[in-house]
């Protein structure tokens, strides 16, 4: 597996002035509104702990409240499947729309069936996939991945829309007006919605004491999916258990304010029976996360609602973008995640981050995401994951200032600050330092020697 | 009162100029101050890059050589949060505790602990743009945060405010990481130099001809982009305008 290389990937993206402008203040944006509408609530702080509290009480009762979930869904007319990982999941939801000869699958936004990379999975096998948020259409229509988990296709200028709709919905290439685009694409997913044998989506919570699966989304699109195929399947990560229908209350006051910086999302629908002659069938599933829940320093993360305010408050992820962590998830809790499904693969990306907790301050549910950041990087140095020469670098680093006679050899050489202390200390990578910046000045003494000169002779 | 100077590696090698300044200003507001002599570093740099293993002897030579000290002071708030919170490779033994427990970023010390009201030598006739470093912010929150709705303060804005002939510029992101990061300017360097660009360049627009800082490892960084970039900005600790630098 190719370890992904976030300083390479980020320094392509940067290149594209007019995209990384464009990107920087568009979540920038985000989280300026994000501020004022959070200001406008004095419970704000109170709502975070309120949330976080039911998130961490769920969680270490979570074999309770699924089960709970379980016996209301089955008890409301729902199927119920378990899936102990992406593969199971994937061939639960095949089998599903096999046995019923389902075709075309509409869907709305899921992270979790990007997780289990479902979409490549039914295609191979046959099944039309059509992502209906428009966000995710223009990703799905591109071919890449979605780049933020809220607001998929964010790094894309509308030019860029404009040049991908043309080459595969037949819009007009010079036309990059917005209203224009996304009617096209309106006009191009409606027929899909009436001739789809199922349809799909996601969870932003499921309710254990209703048995509901409830979707948050500003364009109608879920509630297309859902109520006019004659079958629904809902993909459920086991962490988006919520006990009561009354805790919904704080959190749908929390997801949208972080995530937009709007009140409440256009929809929030609560899925909680087939209609009559319809079947609703509900996928929980595990993919690593009951291992998570098993860390001490990381099942906090579980806590995440996917808001993507850690993202776009993220001074990182918006000067490289989301596909620059070749990950489903991105941006700060992508790299406390990510490493969690393969460690080798995403070990690189706990690294790309200044640990300034931004991230931590903004997020609605208090994840100490910083803090875990800098954990990850304390167990990739003890599984052997960190790069050669970084090892190698601390390993030298550790000698040489644990050591006051090595220290001062290094610091003290007349003029020489410049020719040893970057390697000292920053161990450059071909001076990566100087590249773009200047390297400071070498000083004609330490600050010791100037002590010892003027402070300590009489 | 007594305490001892911490002087971070990287400002006795590169700004003693700071380490003086601070030095000189402790003294002036009556405080006896000692110099370890055989100090290093805290540790920081191995630490953050997940290597407690290689953070562990410069950890345990920290301790041996403040332990003896009520006291602690150190002007770089990076430096500083590494020691009070995350001090770890080694056992946390009373000594390691109480060095913990007693090391203080300069503003907090003259803030908190020396209530300091007054600087009548300091005179600073420049409009200046304020720096706050993430960890002195956010870890060890000398000021308030835009993530965080809560009543305005800042305890070097407290200080600086005392200083004769010194105007405020107020860029638009006050308070977006520079991009420093320690290790990561380096392994990470496109996006951490795009970050400082971003930074000095909005300290200039907002009409800065100083930045000033209590975090010097981020003054290094934001200097190096703005030394590339030519912009005529100009970089100075706050112990320095506090001690009476004129420029």
């Amino acid at each position: 597996m190719k370890r992904i290389d976030h300083a390479e990937a980020s320094s392509k993206f940067i290149k594209a002035t007019d995209h990384l402008d464009f990107h920087d203040k568009r979540l920038w944006d985000l989280r300026k509104k994000r501020d004022r509408v959070s200001e406008a609530l004095p419970e704000w702080e109170q709502l975070r702990v309120i949330a976080s509290a039911i998130k961490e009480h769920t969680l270490t009762h979570l074999g309770d409240y699924l089960e709970e979930f379980e016996r209301n869904a089955i008890a409301n007319g729902a199927h119920v499947h378990w899936a102990k990982d992406a593969a199971e999941h994937n061939q639960i939801v095949f089998d599903i729309l096999g046995a019923r000869r389902a075709k075309t699958l509409v869907k709305a936004k899921s992270m979790l069936t990007d997780e289990c990379e479902m979409r490549p999975f039914l295609e191979k096998r046959g099944i039309v996939v059509m992502e209906t948020d428009l966000g995710e259409r223009i990703q799905q229509l591109d071919d890449e991945p979605p780049s933020h988990i809220v607001v998929p296709a964010v790094h894309k200028l509308r030019t860029d829309v404009a040049r991908v709709f043309a080459d595969t919905i037949g819009t007009d290439r010079n036309n990059s007006d917005v209203h224009y685009l996304a009617e096209s694409q309106r006009q191009h997913t409606r027929p899909y919605f009436l001739r789809a044998d199922a349809g799909m989506t996601g969870a932003n919570f499921a309710v254990a004491e209703t048995g509901t699966v409830v979707v948050c989304t500003n364009e109608g699109n879920a509630d297309l999916s859902v109520n006019l195929p004659p079958l629904y399947i809902a993909s459920v990560g086991i962490e988006k258990v919520i006990p009561k229908i009354e805790h919904l209350g704080v959190f749908v006051r929390m997801l949208s304010r972080s995530a937009l910086g709007s009140p409440i999302t256009q929809l929030t629908s609560h899925f909680r029976k087939p209609r009559k002659g319809t079947e609703m069938h509900i996928v929980l599933v595990d993919n690593g996360r009951s291992d998570r829940l098993g860390m001490p320093d990381f099942w906090y993360s579980l806590k995440c609602i996917r808001c993507g305010a850690c993202m776009n408050t993220c001074p990182v992820y918006r000067r490289s973008g989301g596909l620059s962590y070749g990950a489903t998830y991105s941006g700060p809790i992508g790299v406390i995640i990510d490493p969690a499904f393969d460690l080798r693969k995403y070990g690189s990306l706990p690294f790309a981050s200044t640990l300034n907790g931004s991230c931590t301050s903004v997020c609605p549910v208090k994840i100490n995401i910083h803090e875990q950041i800098y954990k990850w990087r304390q167990v990739i140095a003890e599984r052997r994951q960190l790069p050669f020469v970084k090892k190698e670098a601390m390993r030298a680093a550790g000698k040489v200032l644990s050591s006051p006679k090595l220290y001062r050899a290094a610091v003290e050489t007349a003029g020489a600050g410049v020719e040893h202390l970057p390697r000292i200390m920053m161990y450059s990578r071909l001076n990566a330092w100087g590249r773009q910046r200047e390297v400071p000045a070498a000083p004609p003494y330490t600050f010791r020697q100037w002590y010892l000169e003027n402070r300590t002779k009489k | 009162m007594k305490a001892a100077l911490f002087v971070p590696c990287y400002i006795d090698a590169f700004f003693p100029e700071v380490a003086i300044a601070t030095l000189e200003l402790l003294e002036r507001l009556g405080v006896e101050v000692a110099y370890p002599l055989d100090q290093t570093c805290c540790a920081q740099p191995m630490a953050n890059s997940g290597c407690e293993d290689d953070a562990a002897a410069t950890e345990a030579l920290f301790v041996k050589n403040f332990a003896k000290y009520d006291y602690i002071v150190g002007p770089s708030g990076s430096c500083v949060h590494h020691v009070r919170e995350h001090l770890t490779a080694i056992p946390q033994s009373r000594d390691v505790t109480r060095v913990r427990q007693n090391t203080y970023e300069l503003v907090e010390f003259l803030h908190d602990v020396l209530e300091i009201d007054a600087f009548p030598w300091a005179h600073f006739p420049h409009k200046v743009g304020l720096h706050n470093g993430c960890a002195s912010l956010r870890a060890l929150r000398t000021a308030k945060m835009s993530e965080i709705d809560e009543p305005a303060f800042s305890k070097p804005m407290d200080l600086l405010r005392k200083v004769d002939g010194i105007q405020f510029v107020k860029p638009e992101r006050p308070d977006e990481c520079c991009g420093f990061g320690g290790t990561f300017s380096v392994f990470e360097e496109p996006v951490s130099a795009k970050m400082g660009y971003d930074k000095v360049n909005d300290h200039y627009r907002a009409g800065a001809e100083y930045i000033v800082s209590a975090d010097m490892s981020c003054v290094m960084h934001q200097k190096g982009c703005a030394e590339r970039l030519g912009l005529p900005v100009k970089f100075i600790h706050i112990a320095q305008v506090l001690n009476g630098a004129r420029e």
